[in-house]
């Protein structure tokens, strides 16, 4: 505690499931990801956990749900491609109601596209593939000591809501390096929660159940998911702001993607340009309040993504004035430089003061 | 002075309600199953995992922590509960649908890694739940709403050999094969279902026991007409018998 080291990105989020109390890993290589497996399995046999190279990433997952539904901390993780496998059975876990962590090191797309960092998963992982009416608590951390801290987090509120957790990280965070300091401990769990699977021992049979056939039973159900959904949409928004006292352009980027943005914002900002940044870290729920907020009292948006433009949806669906929105996008395992980005910003200002 | 002489299994639940169909041999099974619980005294520390199909009612039935896989996923599920507890004993109950066709790779994976589990396997050569279609093991000239004019083996292929393929794993402690068209044949198939959680439970690997199960309803046959075609038909299609059994010594 206390110390800092130099980590690789995918060796301290794998690290830093471990010292939350992680004991399940079950995954399936795919670049640029395959770190955490095989961090995975030098480091769980030496604290009595379980590391299985699962045949697939299907079974990697649906291992995560057995494990997960007996109470312990679990989790997988993979990449873009290989994350839509597992779509099915996020599902279920979101019915069932038993959490885990999903870490998405993702890479270009569409297809299996390329191992570059990229933020065409923002939809994937936000909206997820999962069939039914789902919402998914989603992380976008933009630096290796963030992600870290997430990790923590992501375990802690998916055994308080019950409901799966991804960190949605990218080939940038993953493969690059970066002092880290482990702050957390590990994270207490009783044995019997109240719904894990445990044995029916002088207790009825439980069952971690996603089928409601009965009338109306169904609807029930899912009404009392969104009630958690809704929930956590109140008090899970987390975000960082900077500069939006006097912005007259406010910049949104999130992940890898805001640490360039940021650089750039920093020397406009020594230029005298009047812009401030939005860097949402809870990609779901989305900080929808601040840009309420923000909008009423700034003249213009700019979105910036490695994409083509998914984040940019839901600060549209939040501007509640007449601000306008510009977008800036790099897709494919493209990455901007400070310098773009930059001239981006100068380009969103000049048309600003020549309307 | 009373004797008792039979009794419902504790490890099936008191106020079940059987939805299987007249014939169908799904209800025997659920019944070995829970028989060999309740005499090894596992019940309590016994986990489930459901799977998709006319298996998937398993839930409604066993006395048993439970948990709904995904269709064919069950031995994958199954092996992360057994893998986080290992001191529990943990089992499938699919169908050959969901074991031998989209989940036959999580079936035979977990064969190979001798994940101390039993999967039980009910073979009645369709797709029984969505109204009998052609399945993995639907057998050569097999007419199913699919096959309409009888399985042709040069458009569709073979029937899968389940237990052949399982017994095939390194990691397979005892796989067999079993049928339930008469009382012989019962007895027997609960020898085998026990022998397939006793290797779990002494630590020696896999267990799987595959059982022949009639399907009146989708077969269009009466139950005992459905049986007799078990017998006449199936038996010889699908051998029975211990394809493999390891002991400790």
């Amino acid at each position: 505690m206390g110390e800092k080291v130099l980590m690789k990105g995918n060796e301290a989020l794998a690290e830093a499931a471990i010292r939350a109390g992680c004991r399940f890993y079950a995954g399936y290589p795919i670049t640029p990801q395959s770190e955490v497996s095989e961090y995975m399995s030098r480091r769980m046999p030496q604290v009595h956990g379980v590391f299985i190279p699962a045949e697939s990433e299907i079974a990697a997952i649906n291992m995560v749900l057995g494990a997960a539904g007996t109470g312990a901390l679990a989790m997988t993780s993979s990449s873009s491609c290989a994350i839509s496998l597992k779509q099915e059975t996020l599902s279920y876990m979101i019915s069932q109601e038993v959490p885990c962590l999903i870490a998405n090191v993702s890479r270009g797309g569409p297809g299996l596209g390329s191992i570059s960092p990229s933020q065409g998963d923002y939809f994937q992982a936000t909206r997820t593939g999962a069939n039914g009416d789902v919402r998914l608590l989603v992380f976008g951390p933009s630096t290796i000591q963030e992600m870290v801290d997430l990790v923590h987090d992501a375990f802690v509120l998916g055994q308080k809501y019950r409901t799966p957790v991804t960190i949605l990280s990218d080939g940038m965070i993953g493969q690059m390096a970066e002092p880290v300091e482990f702050k957390h401990n590990a994270i207490e769990l009783e044995h019997d929660k109240g719904w894990n699977l445990t044995g029916a021992k002088n207790r009825k049979p439980r069952r971690l159940s996603s089928i409601h056939l009965k009338e109306g039973e169904l609807e029930q159900h899912v009404l009392h998911l969104f009630e958690k959904f809704e929930k956590i949409r109140a008090d899970e928004v987390r975000y960082e702001a900077l500069y939006l006292e006097d912005a007259e352009l406010v910049v949104m980027a999130f992940g890898s993607c805001a640490r360039i943005t940021k650089t750039a914002i920093k020397e406009a900002r020594r230029e005298g340009y009047k812009v401030g940044l939005i860097r949402p870290i809870t990609l779901w729920p989305f900080p929808a309040k601040i840009v309420n907020q923000v909008s009423k009292r700034c003249k213009k948006f700019l979105c910036i993504e490695m994409n083509m433009g998914q984040m940019y949806e839901d600060i549209k669906m939040d501007i509640e004035s007449d601000a306008r929105l510009d977008f800036y996008g790099r897709p494919g395992g493209a990455i901007p430089t400070p310098e773009e980005i930059l001239e981006r910003i100068k380009q969103s200002m000049r048309e600003l003061t020549s309307v | 002075m009373t004797k008792l002489v039979f009794k419902q299994p504790e490890s099936i639940k008191p106020d079940y309600n059987f939805n299987f169909c007249p014939g169908c041999d799904h209800g025997v099974a659920v019944r070995l199953v829970a028989e060999v619980l309740d005499d090894l005294g596992v019940r309590e520390k016994t986990l489930m995992a459901a799977s998709v199909g006319c298996s998937v009612f398993g839930y409604d039935y066993f006395n048993v922590d439970v948990v709904e896989s995904p269709h064919g996923r069950a031995p994958a599920v199954a092996t992360g509960m057994k893998r986080a507890n290992h001191d529990h004993v943990v089992f499938t109950y699919q169908g050959d649908g969901d074991a031998a066709s989209i989940g036959f790779t999580e079936l035979i994976h977990s064969a190979v890694r001798g994940e101390r589990i039993t999967v039980i396997c009910i073979n009645n050569t369709n797709f029984g739940m969505t109204g009998g279609q052609a399945g993995p093991t639907t057998i050569p000239g097999q007419k199913t709403t699919t096959t309409p004019y009888g399985k042709d083996i040069h458009e569709i292929g073979f029937p899968v050999k389940i237990a052949e393929m399982v017994a095939l794993c390194e990691g397979a402690a005892y796989v067999a094969r079993g049928a339930m068209d008469s009382p012989a044949a019962i007895r027997n198939a609960k020898k085998l279902v026990r022998r397939a959680f006793e290797v779990q439970i002494e630590d020696l690997g896999f267990g799987f026991v595959e059982l022949l199960s009639a399907c009146p309803t989708n077969w269009h046959r009466d139950p005992i007409e459905s049986h007799h075609w078990v017998k006449k038909v199936l038996y010889p299609v699908f051998p029975q018998g211990v394809l493999k059994n390891i002991t400790a010594e």
